[in-house]
């Protein structure tokens, strides 16, 4: 048997695992929540699992790195490299993950050109969405497709996740239409999302990773906010520890 | 700290429990961010004592020159002459303005969206932790930026004597002459405080010795573009950061004794970081003590940086004052001149600056740089826009940061930066 590289993405929600073979193909992944005790959730997910090397990314990376003494990698050269994999000519990235979202724009070589990330808070994140879906009773899986079933969005002023959810709260207690909030909600960080893409670059195709990626009314909105093309692999939240296995396996 | 200083803090009116506290935290930040530090030249023992004595053995030392009958003038700002302070027969020192202290009491008095920096030199003050602030007999303000400005309409009914200094925003023949003006009616007032004339001699002597402390600041500033560079980014920023606290002519003999060990470990190309670790120059907003934060992420993530485009580096250091004149008024003109090319964000335009950020990445070799914004800092955050433009037109990554003294973005901060790092590889 060849030779198996695995990247760990450790994520403020989730930690994906993934394991490449030498032709870089996906041999196996995992995910589960991080928790509270995010070392643990690691080791059991890494138990039993076969690899010659691992690279870890996230932002416990760096506990990973003492924990198991490995390498590690940003999240954004993570996101760029297993975006490359799916989209070799892409040129624009955007991350929005549990807590994060970047934007990052690459040069021909697939070397990382420049990015932009949120600041301290979870505003614009997956984390704002899950709260929001929480408060209007949709469950995360299907909040986008029950926004997308809205024909207009209600607009929301807030970003900040508790201010939101309490402007929220009060459109429902006025009578208002779910599902048009939920589309206001998805518009408010869309627009969040392509104030970042637009700092970094300004035209092409866009790849969308992370896990609010799987998201079809973010994906809807993005395309239509900015005209441009919105790439998604098939396994979005995947590409940060795709990446990472990837980056493992080009260390000599 | 002995019980001598006990009574010294007490004396000028500390409070006591906030300020042990204050450093606790300060000695245990010291120890994780610069002792650890690997290669350290040798002559960095000087300024670890003198950090470890920073509100000690300093603090006494200002006390017994005031026994003596000299005055201490303490400032916020590059744009108060030391030569003048200094030929008058007065000691200036730099206030304290580094970390967030007494934050509820500050908010009684300033909006919360007001820069960590004002914010912390009200702090200092309300939280009765600052001994040079307490040590010093006038306080000098500056009318800079709106925040400061506005700030010290407040501060002047916290502290005893504090003196206003306006200054231009625009670099124009009548800019030049309210500075003048300004810088005139400052000696007039340091003559009133000490009550001794500053003549051509004593304006000679002060500029000279200014002038010392500056050079060696320069040489140390210069030796930082060999590869390996020989002192951390840390390190020199430290030096940078004393030169506002000490005895200047000790601090021009220490400085020269550490370029004179790094020149030697240049020759035997010896140096902090291996060669070819990636280079970075960090423009912005001043980093006062203990603001440590964004050199300790960048050096812990596979950086060095090799210089500072900041009031607390090049930007405040540099240019020598010109110390041939025969008169006070030449003289004078001199110091007029010297400090009018400080190309501060509150001038308005202010293409200097971008000009120096292009000539100090060419000198010190660096890949990249950091544009250091603190939060509400509206001069330096806005010219951080068109800088980051200017510069990534010039194939000069970029990489624009705002943050303020908290340590709730660090993680966020190190992502940031190590993939920036990544960039430059």
């Amino acid at each position: 048997m060849g030779k198996r590289f695995a990247g760990i993405d450790i994520g403020s929600r989730t930690i994906e695992l993934v394991v490449v073979d030498t032709s870089g193909k996906i041999v196996d992944s995992l995910q589960t929540d991080t928790g509270f005790d995010p070392m643990t959730a690691a080791r059991k997910l890494i138990h039993g699992m076969d690899y010659d090397r691992i690279m870890a990314t996230g932002y416990g990376r760096n506990l990973f790195e003492i924990s198991f003494d490995t390498l590690t990698v940003t999240e954004i050269k993570a996101h760029a490299t297993g975006a490359r994999t799916f989209f070799p000519d892409a040129h624009t990235v955007l991350d929005i993950g549990g807590q994060d979202s970047k934007a990052i724009s690459l040069f021909e070589t697939g070397r990382v050109k420049k990015f932009e990330m949120n600041d301290r808070c979870a505003a614009g994140t997956g984390k704002f969405l899950e709260i929001m879906a929480k408060t209007l009773g949709f469950d995360i899986e299907s909040f986008g497709r029950e926004a997308l079933l809205s024909e207009k969005d209600i607009a929301i002023s807030s970003m900040c996740t508790v201010f939101a959810e309490s402007e929220v709260t009060s459109l429902i207690a006025g009578g208002k239409n779910r599902r048009e909030i939920a589309r206001g909600l998805h518009t408010s960080v869309i627009q969040r999302a392509a104030g970042m893409i637009n700092r970094v670059s300004s035209t092409g195709d866009i790849v969308f990773t992370g896990g609010v990626a799987k998201n079809p009314c973010m994906r809807q909105l993005l395309a239509e906010t900015l005209g441009r093309n919105v790439l998604t692999p098939e396994d979005p939240q995947l590409v940060g520890a795709l990446g990472a296995a990837l980056l493992a396996m080009e260390i000599p | 700290m002995t019980e001598d200083y006990r009574e010294m803090w007490t004396h000028l009116g500390l409070d006591l429990d906030a300020h042990d506290a204050l450093l606790g935290v300060l000695g245990g930040a010291y120890q994780d961010i610069f002792l650890s530090q690997k290669n350290r030249p040798e002559g960095m023992k000087y300024f670890d004592f003198v950090m470890s004595e920073v509100h000690g053995l300093r603090i006494k030392e200002l006390l017994d020159e005031k026994k003596a009958g000299r005055k201490i003038v303490g400032s916020y700002c590059v744009f108060v002459p030391e030569e003048i302070v200094l030929a008058a027969g007065a000691t200036l020192v730099g206030l304290c303005s580094g970390a967030d202290f007494a934050t509820p009491e500050v908010e009684k008095l300033l909006p919360r969206n007001t820069c960590a920096l004002i914010k912390s030199s009200f702090g200092f003050k309300l939280g009765k932790v600052c001994p040079y602030l307490e040590s010093a007999d006038m306080i000098v303000g500056e009318n800079t930026c709106d925040g400061k400005k506005k700030a010290y309409e407040s501060l002047g009914h916290l502290v005893k004597n504090l003196y206003v200094m306006d200054l231009p925003q625009v670099k124009s023949d009548q800019g030049r002459a309210l500075l003048k003006s300004e810088y005139q009616r400052f000696r007039t007032a340091m003559e009133a405080l000490t009550g001794a004339a500053v003549t051509s001699e004593s304006l000679k002597q002060a500029i000279q010795t200014v002038n010392a402390k500056r050079a060696a600041i320069h040489r140390l500033s210069i030796l930082r573009k060999a590869d390996p560079a020989p002192i951390s980014g840390l390190d020199a920023l430290l030096a940078n950061q004393v030169f506002f606290y000490d005895n200047p002519a000790r601090f021009t003999d220490s400085v020269n004794q550490i370029c004179d060990e790094l020149e030697k470990r240049i020759a035997e190309k010896k140096g902090v970081f291996p060669a070819g670790t990636p280079r970075i120059l960090v423009s912005g907003c001043p980093q006062a003590v203990p603001n440590w934060k964004l050199p300790f992420i960048v050096e812990t993530s596979g950086a060095v940086i090799v210089g500072e485009e900041s009031c607390v580096g090049e930007r405040g250091a540099r240019n020598l004052t010109d110390a041939s004149g025969e008169t006070v008024d030449e003289m004078m003109d001199a110091i007029v001149d010297r400090y009018y090319q400080v190309d501060c964000a509150i001038f308005t335009p202010n293409p200097q600056r971008l000009e120096h950020i292009q000539e100090m990445v060419a000198t010190y070799r660096a890949d990249g740089v950091i544009h250091y914004g603190l939060q509400f800092c509206q001069p330096y955050l806005m010219e951080s826009f068109p800088i980051e433009k200017a510069l990534e037109e010039k194939k000069i990554p970029t990489l624009r940061i705002e943050t303020d003294y908290s340590m709730e973005d660090v993680g966020q901060l190190k992502t940031r930066i190590e993939a920036f790092i990544e960039q430059l590889r």
